[in-house]
């Protein structure tokens, strides 16, 4: 059923959309990549079903999930990232990861190790589109990838702090120069990324019905194959890439076994990073001369 | 020695390795977030050579040695247009691929992991670790590592009085490659079991993690990092639920507090008494 393919794989691309988006956002003004958006993603699917089956109506869930992971995201960028802000990358990197082994670990404690599941009645209905079947929360996943989407890029694009950001992204030193504040920028970009992960985690998490503590790290890699395929430059590129490798991976899942995916998402992510290293859109610019 | 305790010390001498490893290519300038699948490698190519072969075990750990590192040097070559974090994050690419290749090898198990090597004493594998710890020292006085730090420090400069930056660019890969498998098999036959499950990103990470934590720039440094790595969890037993959560926590403290690791070159000074070079 190729269509529903389609579609399933659609809804799985938005998912990483938003999560691409969401480490581009540190990745394309620091340099650095934060491993800890994986966790901070889970730990919003995590509050936002726990909102769910406490009671509370879908949008509370959502803005629940959204608010603990930006606070969290605002605890690693203060401890984590700021005092670190000048040693090699690797560094601050791997304090973001400390971060994520104890978000990882606090989670288990709190929910266990064990699947959560949503009970039936949760379930939103199904539409029957023809031969295609679209449940609510499919609907709703879609949706609200395209309206956070389209909210990133308005502040990035038209908002003089979204103009700030991207000037801190060109150049940190003449944007610092210039008077922008790069600390309170690079905050604004903390605090972005991580409730854009928080709400990619109460959506898949209530579109599957299930998540464990592990749900960062199945999702987080992919999304990081996504953003490079994507470009880390720009949010149009996540855009693309997100739903081009969910299809990418249902069909192969459809059509060629479930375990080939993995080689054929990774293995189009170094082509990328070899041939076109500012991604699918990216213009003639890249920026590979970091340092580790 | 009990054997819990005769276990863990195998399971850092493996991890001090994979951690040299991660350490060569580092030296270079070139951060490897790909090398559990090197490991993987070493690990899947020695037990078949002893299980499936008969080959001695020390003849097969050198054969597994070579020939990953002739891949490690063959990844090298296109990662060469990539630097700093898209260096690593082609790596973790790489990485995943080998591990989804051995998932799908069912020639060797497939998921269901690979079993029947014979098993190794902790000796055996810290006779390797501490061989290859030794000669990355024995490394470090050479010209060949001032080569490979003129690459890390500035690879144009490196370039510009004649330095062949390629050449040392792909050799530490190669080299890096080439131990890590060591390790795989040293894990392989340790364990006696293993599956694509064990070489994964987290080994990867875990190995990036004994470096830095350890001391990125000196060797002895992986040293310290892999003993704490794998001892520092046992002595947080007593919080069980909570020790990854405290380990989680010591990792940033140290990040934060001491940011080129533990161990470096002025400390190892002050332990053995000599004074600084002028």
């Amino acid at each position: 059923m190729l269509i529903q393919q389609l579609v399933n794989g659609l809804t799985l691309g938005a998912v990483y959309t938003l999560l691409a988006l969401s480490f581009s956002l540190v990745m394309g003004i620091l340099g650095i990549l934060n491993l800890a958006i994986a966790e901070l993603f889970m730990i919003g699917g995590y509050l936002g079903f726990t909102l769910i089956t406490a009671g509370f109506p879908l949008p509370v869930a959502v803005l629940g999930g959204m608010l603990g992971a930006a606070v969290i995201a605002i605890a690693i960028e203060k401890i984590g990232y700021q005092p670190l802000r000048d040693a090699p990358l690797v560094t601050p990197m791997l304090s973001t990861l400390g971060f994520s082994i104890i978000l990882q670990n606090v989670a288990t404690n709190i929910w266990g190790s064990d699947p959560a599941q949503l009970p039936d009645e949760y379930f939103g209905k199904q539409y029957s589109l023809g031969p295609v079947n679209i449940g609510e929360m499919q609907l709703i996943v879609l949706v609200a990838t395209v309206v956070l989407v389209a909210l990133v890029a308005y502040i990035v694009q038209k908002t003089p702090m979204g103009r700030a950001l991207r000037a801190v992204a060109e150049n940190r030193e003449v944007a610092r120069i210039l008077g922008v504040s790069a600390d309170r920028l690079t905050m604004l970009a903390f605090i972005l990324s991580g409730s854009l992960a928080g709400v990619a985690g109460v959506l898949i998490a209530l579109h599957y019905g299930t998540i464990t503590p592990y749900l960062g790290v199945e999702i987080g890699l992919k999304a990081i194959a996504v953003m490079v395929i994507g470009g880390t430059r720009q949010i149009w590129g996540a855009l693309v890439a997100g739903p081009l490798i969910g299809i990418a991976e249902v069909l192969t899942v459809a059509y060629g076994g479930s375990q080939v995916r993995d080689f054929v998402v990774y293995g189009f992510m170094i082509l990328i990073l070899l041939l076109r290293p500012q991604g699918l859109l990216g213009g003639a610019r890249s920026d590979q001369g970091q340092r580790v | 020695m009990s054997t819990y305790y005769a276990s863990l010390l195998a399971e850092s001498g493996i991890l001090l390795l994979g951690a040299l490893s991660v350490y060569i290519i580092l030296a270079t300038g070139q951060l490897s977030l790909g090398n559990g699948a090197f490991m993987g490698i070493g690990a899947y190519l020695s037990s078949w050579l002893t299980v499936a072969l008969n080959v001695p075990l020390t003849l097969a750990l050198l054969i597994s040695a070579i020939a990953a590192g002739i891949i490690g040097a063959i990844v090298a070559f296109p990662a060469l247009r990539l630097k700093g974090i898209y260096l690593a994050m082609a790596t973790v690419g790489f990485g995943e691929m080998v591990r989804s290749f051995f998932l799908n090898f069912d020639a060797m198990g497939g998921s269901g992991g690979y079993r029947g090597m014979q098993h190794i004493s902790v000796g055996y594998v810290w006779l390797w670790a501490g061989g290859i710890l030794i000669a990355v020292m024995l490394l470090e006085r050479s010209r060949v590592w001032l080569e490979m730090q003129a690459v890390h420090d500035d690879e144009t400069a490196a370039g510009l009085i004649g330095l062949n930056t390629t050449v040392t660019k792909i050799g530490a890969f190669g080299v890096g490659a080439a131990v890590a498998a060591i390790s795989g098999g040293l894990f392989a036959h340790h364990n006696v079991y293993i599956e694509p499950a064990n070489f994964g990103f987290d080994r990867s990470i875990e190995f990036v993690l004994a470096v830095i934590l350890g001391g990125s720039t000196v060797g002895p440094g992986s040293l310290v990092g892999s003993l704490l790595l794998v001892f520092l969890p046992e002595f947080l037993r007593p919080i069980a639920d909570w020790r990854l959560a405290a380990f989680g926590t010591l990792l940033i403290v140290v990040l934060l507090v001491r940011r080129q690791g533990i161990l470096d070159r002025s400390l190892i000074r002050t332990l053995t008494f000599r004074r600084a070079a002028a």
